[in-house]
């Protein structure tokens, strides 16, 4: 999703003549006479291709956490709900103002992260689009109604700003939790810097919310290095939102009591599994990972692929996700000054893993080096399982706890192993 | 999954075993609009309605199973979609209708004449001897968790005809399956019928079954036949031997 990409199609719509008002599918009501629209009430659903993809756009230079913000201000939301805990807690301060500017219907403060992620199934249940947001430790005290969100195919969006989870506790960086969210059935995104934090939440709920898909998504970024950082973020104006969400067309009936087949179920939609076969919770199973293999289709589309290569016949390769791709990205520059003949893969989604596509990218590599910001190497044992040859992949190098990763660490790595 | 690459895998009728996989895991995509899948290939919406059509009218005890989207007249969309179901199910002789009300879980015991229920319907279908059968009208992920069961553990051809992104575990399937298409459907019935198919069975069309439907004919008693209901997790004889498993309801 290249900026310049996106700007020069606007352009050729312009010089073609298009009507720039055709990816319009609706308006408000104008307002009565002598009263101009502004903010929310000035918003015009239009296509999501023509956001994601089409919109001429400018340039800003904000943070991490209000590069999200104005994706949530283009996403109509009906509902955010959340639990303060840091860094998490200044993004959802921005959403608050969203809500007191009239871009999102409902917003309120769960009481804690079990709550929160509870009303948020309820939310999502109940067909509206639904935001939510933690970090760290309220990531893993969510987590039990976080992961029954797939199962219940409840399509929502959870930002996650990645922070120390383990004692010694501490805010700061390390993103060791998104493992917890890599076996739980949703998608998983996980972003690089303040450009993706804008881009993929809006990606997000699309994706979440086709028919064949209908899943939650969770948006993961390194906490600070892109919720506090300054980038430069490529936006459309915002004056245009996503449609809303479409409930009725979705893989199972949200709850609506006017309307059938719940109107006459007296029992939960879900039933505990001594009420069903294992056979039908088996099949359930497999249906939630059939449905990520499905996102794969729309996030292609509208993620512009899920990988980015840079030096793609390079004979080292770094794999990255995350801020662990822009040191990356610094590594290849460095590296290449000294001769090194290095690449980099973005690795952008994390569930669905693109296996065939790492596969076919990492092929010709000699070395493949892993960086991550997290002890256990999630990203490395994922590599491993799906390369052929997997002694070719470097363990590391990781820092963890808070620490930067120097550039120098990267390439130390790179010509430390032969 | 990935369009243009063709997968290995076939989604045909089994028995496949305990645990089939999700087609789309194994490769096969989804078709798209003015197209149709024919056992995890990707054909021209025709040509997956004429094999949809050869599959009811050729294969035994071929059964309709209208799911909550069909069945209840919760607008003027969905009667409309009825009525065009019905002129449909009249070009197949011998077709019986039995319906997926809704997805609760129905134990102990079900009336697998009257009903197909996610949880078991592979009951419905042993029961009945259903051999072709189509999914309309069924919420996408209670289709594709019970059309998995039924590849599992049966010898049915499944057809899903859906108002959305279409099947991969159905043997045919076509996407955003609206009125249009299903009269395309009764179309392509007779088509087949008259480009030499003969149908298995003659006479009338939709043949009642289940108490609920037959006690609508003249003369039958409104009772309920509580001998005829089938004990949820039994197995007849005819099954894939693992499929009895353990009784779910002990304490």
């Amino acid at each position: 999703m290249a900026d310049g990409v996106n700007v020069e199609k606007g352009a050729e719509a312009a010089v073609r003549g298009d009507d720039p008002r055709a990816h319009v599918i609706s308006e408000k009501p104008a307002p009565p006479k002598g009263e101009a629209k502004t903010g929310a009430a000035a918003q015009r659903v239009v296509d999501p291709d023509y956001l994601l993809l089409d919109a001429p756009r400018t340039k800003e230079f904000i943070t991490g956490s209000e590069a999200a913000k104005e994706a949530i201000r283009r996403a109509n939301v009906d509902i955010a709900i959340a639990y303060p805990i840091t860094p998490q807690s200044e993004t959802m301060q921005q959403v608050g103002y969203l809500y007191a500017e009239g871009y999102i219907k409902d917003y309120y403060r769960g009481e804690e992260e079990i709550g929160v992620m509870s009303a948020v199934a309820g939310a999502s249940r109940a067909g509206v689009r639904t935001l939510t947001a933690t970090a760290g430790p309220g990531l893993m005290r969510g987590i039990e109604s976080i992961v029954s969100w797939p199962g219940g195919r409840l399509p929502s969006l959870l930002l996650v700003m990645c922070r120390v989870v383990n004692a010694p506790l501490a805010i700061q960086p390390d993103n060791v939790e998104i493992s917890y969210l890599l076996n739980a059935g949703g998608i998983v995104l996980h972003g690089e810097n303040q450009q993706d934090f804008y881009d993929y939440p809006l990606v997000g709920f699309m994706v979440g919310e086709k028919p064949e898909v209908t899943l939650p998504v969770a948006v993961a970024v390194d906490g600070f290095f892109v919720t506090h950082a300054r980038g430069w973020v490529s936006m459309p104006a915002e004056d245009i939102k996503l449609p809303p969400r479409n409930c009725y067309h979705e893989a199972v009936p949200m709850m609506d009591n006017e309307n059938p087949p719940i109107r006459i179920a007296r029992d939960a939609p879900i039933q505990k599994s001594n009420f069903i076969s294992y056979q039908m919770h088996a099949s359930w199973q497999q249906e939630v990972w059939a449905a990520q293999e499905r996102a794969k289709k729309w996030l292609d589309r509208w993620l512009g692929g899920l990988l980015e290569i840079v030096n793609p016949g390079a004979k080292t390769m770094i794999v990255a996700s995350g801020a662990a791709v822009s040191q990356g990205r610094e590594a290849v520059r460095q590296g290449t000054e000294q001769g090194l003949d290095v690449g980099l893969v973005k690795v952008k989604s994390l569930r669905p893993f693109p296996v065939d596509e790492l596969k076919a990218a990492l092929a010709h590599a000699e070395k493949i080096v892993v960086p991550e910001f997290n002890y256990v190497g999630w990203l490395a044992k994922e590599v491993k399982f799906v390369v052929d040859r997997a002694e070719r992949v470097i363990d590391g190098p990781r820092v963890f706890g808070g620490m930067t990763m120097p550039t120098e660490l990267i390439l130390e790595t790179i010509t430390a192993f032969k | 999954m990935e369009r243009g690459k063709e997968p290995t895998y076939r989604v045909v009728p089994g028995p496949e075993g305990l645990l089939p996989p999700a087609a789309t895991v194994m490769g096969v995509a989804l078709p798209e609009e003015g197209e149709g899948l024919v056992e995890g290939r990707i054909v021209s919406e025709t040509e997956a309605l004429e094999q949809a059509a050869i599959a009811m009218l050729t294969r035994k005890n071929a059964t309709l199973f209208p799911g909550p989207l069909m069945l209840w007249g919760w607008n003027e969309h969905t009667n409309q979609k009825a009525d065009a179901f019905f002129e449909m199910a009249k070009e197949i002789p011998g077709v019986r209708i039995i319906p997926m009300p809704d997805y609760r879980p129905i134990y102990p015991k079900i009336d697998p004449e009257a009903v197909i229920n996610p949880c078991h319907p592979n009951l419905t279908i042993w029961h009945n001897k259903i051999e072709a059968c189509v999914f309309i009208g069924v919420h996408c992920h209670y289709a594709n968790i019970t059309l998995k069961m039924v590849r599992a553990g049966t010898n049915c051809y499944t057809i899903a005809l859906c108002a959305e992104a279409g099947h991969e575990d159905a043997m045919a399937s076509v996407p955003n399956f609206d009125i249009d298409k299903i009269d395309r459907f009764r179309d392509a019935l007779i088509r087949v019928k008259k480009n030499g198919v003969k149908p298995l069975y003659e006479g009338k069309g939709i043949v009642p079954t289940g108490w609920a439907q037959i006690s609508k004919l003249p003369g039958e008693a409104l009772s309920k036949p509580e001998g005829e209901l089938v004990q949820a997790g039994a197995t007849p004889g005819f099954s894939h031997e693992l499929e009895s498993g353990l009784d779910d309801t002990a304490e």
